[in-house]
This record gives structure tokens, C-alpha cells and sequence, in this order.
């Protein structure tokens, strides 16, 4: 049993960041849509305004160090040019390349790569957003329904280009794995 | 500081998630600019390793900052009027980043 160190840090990249902020979504989402006052006591308001405030900067943390573990420890392996003349068999040491070789397998590089590579980085700017407006507005939050909703769309949107980008990064690893 | 009797003004938040718009869109407006033009994204290429990706984020993550810290430096001391208003700009501006980073349309402006 062996991992390689691009092995390892593509693993930490998708399965333990990018994952971790995909599961703490589910605790931002519940937060937020059950901080209503008439459903809480003070005591009870309080406590779910601090795990909200976990929640939230967990994510943006977890989502930040995805995101630059991801363009720049694993990208430049990911995009590294191949010597001229290489052979199929020597392609495998260059996923981009590899995908680009076949007609059958250019698309996971001309739109999935090209789509995860940016769609990515909007995760952490829209988590640091809601993690910044909860904490800043948190004895008032319980109360203002349209910042909540806001909230909520931003995290709903966080989740989709981090969802977007944590699947087509598995099928494009699946595709030209990184070794 | 921006309390008054225990009151948070709510202008600090929205100047959050208001720069959180300007940001995306930033990343998706030069995403587009670097399709178009082969120089601007040679010039884009800060790290040589992670080519022009480096330079589009590194001054989209500039703008979201310096919008941020304006908008903050503004509103942190008001209730807006208008927080509806400040909520459809930044889905409006999520809508732009969304199309703009997508492959099919900024191969539209693809340059070779």
C-alpha cells in the first residue's frame, strides 16, 4: 500500500478540504434557516449564532485552502508541458496533455478543467462574505429575515461552484489520473 | 466604534456580500479579457508554473479587497434604505461571473 506525494495532496485537496466544505454547507443551510426569533429562546438563539459562526468560517477556511492547495501546488503538475516527441505511454505523467491527445477525452480539459479552474475560486470569496456578515451581524441577525435570505442564496451559490468543481475534478482525475 | 446602545448598522455586512459580487465578477471579467487577448493573458502569467490562472485571480481577489474595504470604509456606520437593492446588484453581478467563467461563452472571444 503507497500514495504518492501528488497522490496525497490531490487527495487532501478534493476528499478532506473540498469535501469538508461540502458537509459543512448542510450545518450553515440548517443554521440559518431555523435562526427565526419566534422559534428560539434567548439561550437557544445564542448557542445556534455561535455554531453558525463555526460553521461559516470553517467553510471559508476550508474552502480558501482547497482552493490554493488546488491552483497552486496541484494545477502546475496538473498543466506541466510533456517533452516533445513523448510517447502515449510517457503522457501519463501529464494529465493536461493526455486529456488534449485524444478527441474522446479533450473536453474534460476544454470545459471541465476550464470550467472548475475558475468556478472554483467564487467558493471561498461568497463563504468569507457570509462568515463576515454573520459574525458582524450576529445580535441582529435573528431578526432580519432579508440579510438571512441573502445569506443563504450566497451559501446556496458557494455550494454550487464548489460542487461543480469537486465533481468535474473527480471525473478529470478519473479521466488522466495525477500519479 | 459602529455601535450605538448595542445596535450593529447593517451597511458593514451588506458591503461584504455586495464585494463578494464585484470579486466573482472581477475573476469571470478578466477570465473573458484573457480569452481575447493572448497578451493580456501573457501578462496575466504571474507564476510561470500556473500561467495566466495566477494573475486572474490574484486581481480578481485584489478587486473584491479593495471594493470591500471602500464599501466597508462606507457604509459601516449606516442602515441602508435599500438593502433589496444591494441584494439584486450582487445576484446581478453573480449572474455576470457565472456566464463569464463558463467555457462556451468565453470561447466566444477565444483568440487562437
Amino acid at each position: 500500500m503507497s500514495i504518492t506525494d501528488r497522490e496525497f495532496w490531490t487527495s487532501l485537496h478534493g476528499m478532506i478540504f473540498g469535501a469538508g466544505f461540502l458537509l459543512t454547507f448542510a450545518g450553515g443551510v440548517v443554521g440559518l434557516l431555523t435562526l427565526r426569533a419566534q422559534w428560539m429562546t434567548a439561550e437557544g438563539a445564542k448557542a445556534s449564532l455561535r455554531r453558525l459562526m463555526v460553521v461559516t468560517w470553517a467553510m471559508a477556511v476550508l474552502a480558501w485552502t482547497a482552493v490554493l492547495i488546488g491552483t497552486y501546488l496541484i494545477y502546475p503538475w496538473y498543466r506541466a508541458e510533456p517533452p516533445a516527441g513523448a510517447s502515449d505511454l510517457s503522457l501519463q505523467e501529464f494529465p493536461r496533455s493526455l486529456l488534449l491527445s485524444r478527441a474522446q477525452t479533450a473536453g474534460w480539459h476544454q470545459f471541465g478543467m476550464e470550467w472548475k479552474e475558475h468556478l472554483a475560486w467564487f467558493a471561498p470569496i461568497l463563504a468569507t462574505a457570509v462568515a463576515y456578515a454573520v459574525t458582524r451581524q450576529r445580535s441582529s441577525l435573528l431578526n432580519d429575515s432579508s440579510l438571512r435570505r441573502m445569506l443563504l442564496a450566497l451559501l446556496a451559490v458557494s455550494f454550487f461552484c464548489a460542487a461543480i468543481a469537486g465533481l468535474l475534478g473527480a471525473f478529470i482525475n478519473k479521466a488522466a489520473p495525477l500519479r | 466604534m459602529e455601535k450605538q446602545s448595542g445596535h450593529i448598522h447593517d451597511g458593514g455586512a451588506w458591503a461584504a456580500i455586495l464585494a463578494g459580487g464585484i470579486g466573482c465578477a472581477s475573476i469571470g471579467i478578466l477570465v473573458d479579457l484573457a480569452e481575447a487577448s493572448k497578451t493580456f493573458s501573457a501578462k496575466l502569467a504571474l507564476s510561470s508554473s500556473v500561467g495566466d490562472l495566477s494573475g486572474k485571480t490574484t486581481y480578481g481577489i485584489a478587486c473584491w479587497l479593495a471594493a470591500w474595504a471602500i464599501l466597508h470604509l462606507l457604509w459601516r456606520r449606516r442602515d441602508l434604505a435599500a438593502p433589496g437593492r444591494i441584494a439584486a446588484v450582487t445576484v446581478v453581478l453573480l449572474i455576470i461571473a457565472m456566464i463569464a467563467a463558463f467555457p462556451p461563452f468565453f470561447g466566444l472571444f477565444s483568440n487562437g
